[in-house]
């Protein structure tokens, strides 16, 4: 009985601290990881939220990133966790979903302005319900240094030729380093390379979805093709790109030292504080004689619905809200490079983050192909396209044997590809 | 409290000897022996569909040591973790005891002011070691090429923790370099602890430095040696932090950093979107278990035994 009571007490204070965003009628608490965000939340998007809807309270109560999944497994499960629960994609949310901690949002308002490309990371898998708000994503393509460009007369390069011609210029003349990128930590060989070229050779989600029904194979000439364009990134990277950080990497594009800097969007920021030149970015190349274009656009945040929240009806409203032009202008602007994904016109004052956006005008978007269903088994997809592109940079396997390792893989536990 | 008297004197009781013994046997138990024994058990079981895990036998171990995907990357883990111990043993308790040796010569000035430098790697954070190193041996801002140009060997500089074939033995000299402290500390007071008279007699009949250390202190402090080795078979299959530190859970180049504590570590917790697996996690540290459990019976019943008889 003493314990009971000392832990309901303890409890208290931490509500009233603030420390535990308890769900109760009234104000709305928003889960979240983006604690680096959370300035932007109580000074831009909830007081334009309060100034829409007064009758609703609502408090942003981030958690820092590496914590947020156990932790709020653990809220839901106690029934703590706030009323609105920001998502991350594809299958950390789709879990939640099944346990039924994330509400059904099909019939919400404002959901018809987001399209299936855009809900597809927080859908069921057979997209019968959709669980989450799509909230953000991330672009990929590469930013250069201006000054480098016009110092040697560069084009921005369009076809797959003309940006290997740009490198080769930039490794003739020798004053810069190619292109930034290292292959020490992996991902970014796979995440900057790889998801990055990728979609213009495999056809984007066409070609995406053909690896998920079956109809597509790893070892199609398309990913080959993939992996030998990737294969030619060695000898434009700087020397010892092997043992170079992504820290270094970034580093050494803002110092000036590197020219090109094959990006995603979230770097926008970043760059923007440290580089002291002009900056540029142009779309992934496409292959010769191809028509259109694809881009790597990841969804990579939505908000959900607690479905144990006694204020399931200001939830609504609040996510209408979301889905409006309001938040999305909004949001492009406090967040340069982080998109939002309604269909709505957003104006976005970032030169750099416009010229993103703008691709999505050109280009049709996709999302990495190793993140919807296709990572669930052994050996893990997304880490086997890490290896491999690692080790096609590296020259140590050649694009033939890569694209036969992954389709391997794949068929090693994945039923449609068998 | 109840006491039995013997012809020896007052032998404590049953209660006494529970009284005395409880609190180390309950803090050992609940958090040493019991989540040991829940691990082994867990180990037996499998996950199913709604969540609840079922009895499976041995069907995890098949699993591990069959699967090509599962043993491919166990075995190289385990092969990788033999030569990052193959080199401990080859470099880092050589140097330990020519340390302790040179610490040990009689008449050295500001001999604690070179063992206190020399053990200071060991108590750093291990992040702090592997971010130094890795700023060391950067291709980009490090320090190491411009020495080696300075003494000629600037074309031999490589971008070693990179590169398949040095990654695992660069990171493996790094925590050398880190822990040679240990082996330096013990068999520099095991040295401490022979007699004068020994190696008085030694030098009357004719030992020089080198002899007296060879036939005299040596064999006397081989004991101290064979418990470092054990420590570092210890350590080093328990090791995990500085591969993680330095190369992150994935262990590259093309896993060849990979050791058994970051293969568990990617098996239990998971990592990006690989998704953990705590039934086959607890199967790889039973076996990780089960590896050094054998090391260390050789040890206590060969080694240890033959190095007491010798004494």
């Amino acid at each position: 009985m003493k314990w009971g009571t000392t832990a309901a007490r303890c409890l208290g204070l931490l509500v009233m601290a603030g420390a535990v965003p308890l769900a109760h009628a009234g104000a709305l608490s928003i889960e979240s990881w983006r604690s680096d965000d959370a300035a932007i939340w109580s000074d831009t998007i909830l007081p334009a939220f309060h100034a829409a809807h007064p009758e609703i309270v609502a408090r942003f109560a981030p958690t820092p990133p590496t914590e947020y999944n156990a932790a709020l497994n653990v809220r839901l499960t106690g029934g703590i966790a706030g009323d609105l629960i920001t998502c991350r994609p594809f299958d950390a949310s789709l879990t939640l979903h099944e346990q039924g901690h994330l509400l059904a949002l099909d019939d919400l308002p404002g959901m018809e302005n987001f399209s299936n490309v855009a809900k597809s990371a927080w859908q069921t898998d057979d997209g019968a319900v959709t669980y989450c708000l799509p909230m953000a994503s991330v672009i990929h393509g590469f930013i250069y240094n201006k000054d480098a460009f016009t110092e040697l007369g560069l084009a921005e390069p369009e076809t797959v030729e003309e940006f290997f011609a740009v490198l080769q210029r930039l490794e003739d003349d020798g004053g810069y380093i190619p292109m930034s990128m290292g292959t020490a930590d992996q991902w970014e060989a796979a995440t900057m390379g790889f998801q990055n070229i990728g979609p213009n050779y495999w056809g984007g989600e066409a070609g995406r979805r053909a690896l998920i029904s079956g109809e597509g194979r790893l070892s199609d000439a398309s990913y080959v093709a993939t992996l030998e364009h990737l294969s030619r990134w060695g000898a434009y990277l700087g020397r010892g790109f092997k043992a170079q950080s992504y820290a270094d990497s970034q580093t050494l594009f803002t110092l000036g030292r590197a020219a090109v800097y094959p990006a995603g969007s979230w770097e926008i920021a970043g760059f923007r504080k440290d580089a002291e030149f002009e900056m540029g970015a142009f779309p992934p190349p496409v292959p010769e004689g191809m028509e259109g274009c694809h881009i790597s656009d990841h969804t990579d945040i939505g908000i959900g619905i607690n479905a144990a929240s006694p204020n399931i009806g200001d939830a609504k409203t609040f996510l209408t809200w979301m889905a409006g032009a309001g938040f999305a202008g909004t949001f492009a602007n406090a967040l340069p490079g982080f998109f939002p994904l309604s269909d709505h016109a957003v104006e976005i004052e970032d030169p750099l983050a416009r010229a993103f956006m703008s691709w999505r005008g050109t280009c049709a978007s996709t999302i990495r192909n190793s993140y919807q269903i296709l990572s669930r088994g052994t050996p893990n997809l997304e880490n086997e396209i890490w290896n491999v592109s690692v080790q096609v940079i590296h020259g140590t396997m050649t694009p033939e044997d890569g694209a036969a390792r992954l389709q391997e893989g794949l068929a090693n536990w994945y039923g449609p590809q068998q | 409290m109840t006491r039995t008297r013997t012809r020896d004197g007052v032998h404590p009781g049953w209660i006494t000897l529970t009284a005395f013994l409880a609190p180390a046997a309950l803090i050992y138990g609940v958090f040493s022996v019991y989540p040991l024994a829940r691990t082994i058990a867990f180990s037996f079981y499998r996950p199913q569909e709604g969540g609840a895990a079922q009895f499976a036998g041995l069907a995890n171990f098949v699993t591990l040591f069959a699967d090509p995907y599962w043993s491919e990357g166990f075995f190289n883990a385990l092969w990788n973790n033999l030569i990052f111990f193959a080199v401990h043993m080859a470099v880092q308790n050589p140097v330990g005891i020519a340390l302790a040796a040179l610490l040990a010569v009689p008449g050295l000035k500001g001999r604690s002011l070179y063992r206190t430098t020399l053990f200071l790697p060991t108590m750093l954070s291990v992040v702090i070691v592997g971010f130094i190193w890795q700023l060391v041996l950067s291709p980009l801002w490090g320090v190491g090429e411009e020495l080696m140009t300075a003494v000629g060997l600037g074309s031999w500089f490589a971008p070693w923790l990179g590169e398949e074939s040095s990654a695992l033995v660069t990171l493996s000299l790094i925590s050398v370099w880190q822990f040679v402290g240990i082996p330096m500390l013990l068999v520099h007071v095991a040295l401490l602890n022979i007699p004068r008279d020994l190696i008085d007699a030694a030098r009357v009949d004719g030992a020089g430095a080198f002899g007296v250390f060879r036939h005299v202190q040596l064999p006397l402090v081989m004991p101290t040696v064979g418990l470092v080795s054990i420590l570092t078979f210890i350590g080093n299959f328990n090791a995990f932090d500085l591969i993680y530190a330095v190369k992150g859970a994935l262990a590259g180049p093309n896993f060849s950093t990979d050791i058994l504590g970051t293969y568990f570590y990617r098996t239990f917790f998971g990592y990006q979107l690989q998704s953990g697996n705590a039934e086959m996690g607890a199967t790889v540290a039973t076996v990780m278990f089960l590896i050094i459990l054998a090391g260390v019976m050789i040890y206590l019943f060969f080694m240890q035994k033959r190095m007491l008889r010798a004494i």
